[in-house]
């Protein structure tokens, strides 16, 4: 139901009177044609104009030419998870039209390049056709090859801004700040934003009913990944040693942390550099150089995914073992396998917890967006060397690589990285009898040295049975007290965690357990059940082993819904086999298709559920 | 078996070295390997090396893999650290300490299946880095801790204790190890002390990656008649092609090697191994003809031995990276982070 213009009609407006800066933007394109830059121009500018807004990046493990999608949620209340529709496509890709315009919500736009007109393709009754002929307006303005082919992406920016009132002040401004060394790319990239600005405004009526109007709630934020915020915490951590392979996603970890290194750590004179980093060769070597560097008394780490987790495995159970302070960033992604290396899934949880042959257990950590991951690194490797074993962050795909709207990072100044119970050279030569692995102080901590220290403090490190004193055994007797000290040792852990986040609502006897990137749509869940009457009390885990107010939480209600984005409920059986609860008590809402979880997803499946029990 | 304490036995009238320590300092637990173990002789070298070397012992880090070479570390020089590491994976723990801790000595003690199998990977990568370390393999041809299987250093040819006969080509390391561009390359003899001390002794002041590829025969499963790593083999067909010494850097090379024949080789330190030429047409400092010789020698079926290979004052790991002095570990925390001021200015790019 278009006019002759393209102007939506009236009956459609109607129904959209209310979207402002409440929607969905969606941009399927051709990956290695420039969209990456383009898109962030656009949700900058939207960041720009005080409203929050998230970006999930869709893309294909492949360079050149595969479909890639992103999607801006555009959400005044401040939701950043995927809202489950799209109100606005932006189909830059032919061959996925019939798809990308199935997607559109009744009522929204489809934005198409009319440079080669598709009507007959086209047909949604119920849907706004926008043709601009961005590519054809590119063509003829530049001149070169790969411009036509990055500015038509650019342009389309541009209609969007006449389209939906995005600040062109902003955009300006923010083209300066990119190109700031570059001014002939400031005019080109101005250029094709005002060929496709000025065609939306002679050709259809703006704006459109889903529209944005200028808020204030970007104040005292940031739009950043958790790759790029995770590397910051492993450099305010003082983490020196890093060592990795590269694997998708977790590779813009380790590309941002030395690049930090290379900005702070750097002696201006001399060029030395405070800070080593080597690219292994494998992740079995990768994570075996961060025990040889973690060992030798440096803070090291290594960054992966589930893969990488795989091969480590061997290595966590040695760091374990022999109590030496390793952290590990699992970027989670979709497994079994290979799996598909670009999309998103909570499918480590177990692998990690357990990871290793033999009674092995991990401490982990579970930041729910970019924000935590800055945090709880600085966090993992304090209780790295403050209980001497493996601490794994896990990530995933949704947080490590995509943009989100978190509060600034703020940092203490009076700070200072916990070494554990490290012993001086003063210390051990005092101490003609050095006791590598006895519970000296009863909390199953034992007392280290570090190589080159002093000779009292020698002792050999070794996978085998050992016993206090570090020496090889194959004696009952001492190999379990080593063992055993170890359980008391995780059990002291257990209570130095990071707390769960718990949000309680009244006297709510049903509640919903959840963890890391799944939070944000089980916030939104929470308040559109609510508006079915339903009141569920919320409880996010932020670390493994579980603390005792998890235990409170289940405990304290009769019925809970476990939330998680893997296909074996990961995060429910770890719950069943660690704490009090019964398989009766938690039931499991899973999503696991490769997609960020979305509010729908979860309030679909709990509404059903209660309203069954309703009526039982 | 449990761990064995040796007695201390304090004799005045041994020798000591200018820290003021006897041989006996730089010993270990009592080695728990067969009798006649060729490795046991390795370990009595080192200690030897470190003795005169006047290593300071806890600056010391001794690492190894799994297997019965694997073992040795805990049998010499007590006061240093020690890792017994993963099967295999012995050089990525001493890239990271090497990494963490540029002062360290590093000294890595392998076998022939946790190098050439299991750990061929982080071994040929390991030298691609050049990380400064000395890496000794205890070759013997055989698996002893599970009792006599082939490794990969087996000759075609050579008979398994059992019956079985060799028929895979062996992986040579010390060919291996020139081809992709080690920086030191040695082979020796555990029977062979003369020649093994200042062998150890120069790959352990080599600054880079120094493989020292050590015969060391299996008395009870690889010391047999048809075997091509038993003593009597390794002594038929022994073939030294050259002969190093190691002169510390405060001692004048002695007047005994003739200028025209004797070759010194300068290391980062100041120290210098002089080399004297057995075999004519040999030279440590052409990699393709060392290759070609060492070929022709295996063919023969000599076991050539002696320094085979260097090329002192490439960058190592660090240079490379151009690492700041001293321990990364004890940098000051300070200069490692921005501070929260730092953390404001550098949020500017992400609003």
């Amino acid at each position: 139901m278009t006019s002759d213009n393209g102007m939506p009609a009236p009956s459609d407006a109607a129904a959209a009177a209310s979207r402002v800066n409440d929607f969905v933007i969606k941009i399927a394109n051709v990956n290695g044609t420039g969209s990456a830059s383009a898109n962030g121009l656009l949700m900058k500018s939207l960041f720009r104009m005080g409203i929050p807004v998230t970006g999930k990046n869709f893309f294909p493990s492949n360079i050149q030419g595969l479909p890639t999608w992103y999607e801006i949620r555009v959400s005044r209340d401040g939701y950043r998870c995927r809202s489950g529709q799209v109100d606005i496509m932006v189909a830059m890709n032919n061959e996925t039209y019939a798809d990308d315009l199935a997607e559109v919500a009744p009522g929204g736009f489809f934005l198409y390049d009319a440079t080669w007109p598709r009507d007959s393709q086209l047909s949604r009754k119920d849907v706004t056709i926008i043709g601009i002929p961005l590519a054809g307006m590119c063509n003829e303005h530049f001149d070169q090859a790969r411009s036509r082919i990055l500015m038509k992406n650019v342009a389309y920016v541009g209609a969007l801004a006449a389209l939906l009132d995005i600040d062109m002040a902003i955009i300006r401004q923010l083209l300066n700040e990119t190109f700031a060394s570059k001014a002939h790319l400031v005019d080109a990239n101005q250029a094709a934003i005002d060929l496709g600005f000025q065609y939306a405004q002679e050709h259809f009526s703006c704006p459109l009913p889903l529209r944005l109007e200028a808020m204030d709630k970007t104040a005292g934020h940031i739009m950043i990944d958790g790759n790029t915020a995770a590397a910051m915490g492993c450099l305010y951590a003082g983490a020196t040693v890093g060592a990795w392979y590269p694997i998708t996603p977790s590779t813009s970890l380790m590309d941002a942390f030395k690049s930090l290194c290379e900005r702070y750590r750097v002696d201006p004179d001399s060029g030395e550099r405070r800070f080593c980093i080597v690219q292994a060769e494998d992740e079995l070597a990768a994570v075996g150089m961060v025990v040889g560097a973690a060992w030798a008394g440096a803070r090291a780490f290594t960054p992966t995914s589930g893969p990488g987790i795989s091969l480590m495995s061997e290595f966590i159970g040695f760091a374990y073992y022999t109590e030496v302070p390793i952290v590990l960033v699992d970027v989670q992604r979709v497994g079994p396998s290979t799996g598909m290396p670009t999309r998103t899934q909570q499918c480590d949880i177990l692998s990690c917890a357990f990871a290793s042959h033999g009674d092995t257990r991990h401490i982990l950590l579970f930041p729910a967006d970019p924000h935590e991951c800055f945090e709880l690194a600085v966090a993992a490797f304090d209780l790295a060397e403050r209980f001497q074993t493996p601490v794994m962050m896990l990530t995933d795909l949704d947080i490590g690589m995509n943009d989100w709207m978190v509060p600034e990072l703020t940092w203490d100044d009076s700070y200072l990285p916990d070494r554990g119970k490290v012993l001086t050279a003063e210390e051990l030569a005092e101490m003609p009898d050095f006791h590598r692995y006895a519970d000296v102080d009863g909390d199953g901590v034992p007392w280290r040295s570090l190589p080159g220290v002093h000779p009292n403090g020698a002792y050999f490190l070794r996978g085998s049975g050992h016993t206090e004193r570090g020496t090889y055994t194959e004696n009952s007797e001492e190999y379990q007290r080593v063992l055993d000290r170890l359980e008391r040792k995780f059990e002291t852990a257990r209570h130095a965690l990071p707390a769960p986040v718990v949000e309680t609502s009244a006297d709510a006897q049903v509640g919903i357990i959840s963890i890391g990137s799944c939070d944000g749509a089980v916030r939104e869940a929470r308040d559109l059940l609510a508006g079915r009457g339903y009141a569920l009390n919320y409880l996010r885990v932020k670390a493994f082993p579980f603390s005792d107010e998890v235990e409170a939480f289940i405990a304290g209600h009769r019925r809970i819904f476990v939330v998680e984005q893997n296909r074996d409920g990961q995060l429910r059986r770890l719950l069943l086999m660690e704490t009090q609860a019964t398989r009766q008590q938690l039931n499991s809402i899973r999503h696991y298709n490769g997609m960020p979880i979305s509010a729908r997803d979860i309030v679909e499946d709990i509404g059903r559920a209660l309203s069954q029990e309703a009526a039982a | 078996m449990s761990f064995i304490r040796k007695p201390t036995v304090t004799n005045s009238r041994l020798p000591k070295n200018s820290l003021g320590l006897t041989r006996r300092d730089y010993e270990g637990g009592m080695s728990t390997l067969c009798a006649g173990c060729g490795h046991d002789s390795i370990t009595a070298a080192l200690i030897q090396a470190a003795w005169e070397l006047e290593l300071v012992p806890h600056q010391v880090v001794k690492l190894s893999g799994i297997g019965c070479s694997s073992k040795t570390p805990a049998y010499f020089m007590s006061q240093a650290h020690g890792v017994n590491s993963v099967h295999g994976r012995m050089p990525s723990v001493a890239t990271g300490a090497g990494a963490a801790n540029r002062d360290l000595v590093c000294l890595g003690v392998s076998g022939d299946g946790d190098s050439l199998s299991i750990g061929f990977g982080q071994l040929a990568h390991a030298m691609r880095r050049n990380l400064n370390m000395a890496y000794v393999i205890e070759n013997n041809g055989v698996y002893g801790l599970t009792k006599g299987q082939f490794s990969a250093s087996a000759d075609v040819g050579s008979r398994a204790k059992r019956g079985e006969t060799n028929v895979q080509p062996p992986i040579d390391p010390v060919v291996t190890a020139i081809a992709l561009g080690c920086t030191f390359v040695a082979r020796s003899f555990s029977g062979d002390k003369q020649q093994l001390v200042p062998l150890l002794k120069a790959a352990i002041r080599h600054r880079g990656f120094a493989l020292l590829d050590v015969l060391s025969p299996c008395v009870t499963f690889n010391d047999h008649e048809d075997s091509t790593k038993s003593y009597a083999y390794t002594r038929r067909y022994y073939h030294p092609a050259i002969h190093a010494d190691f002169v510390p850097p405060a001692q004048d090379i002695k007047a005994a090697y003739d200028h025209g024949e004797a070759m010194p080789v300068e290391l980062h330190d100041g120290s210098r191994i002089v080399l004297r030429k057995v075999d004519e047409g040999f030279d440590p400092s052409d990699r393709a003809r060392t290759i070609g010789f060492l070929q022709d020698a295996a063919k023969r079926g000599e076991v050539v031995t002696g320094l085979m290979y260097i090329q002192p004052g490439q960058d190592d790991l660090h240079d490379v990276n151009h690492t700041v002095p001293g321990p990364l570990h004890s940098q000051p925390y300070d200069g490692l982070h921005p501070g929260a001021e730092g953390l404001r200015e550098l949020q500017q790019r992400y609003r």
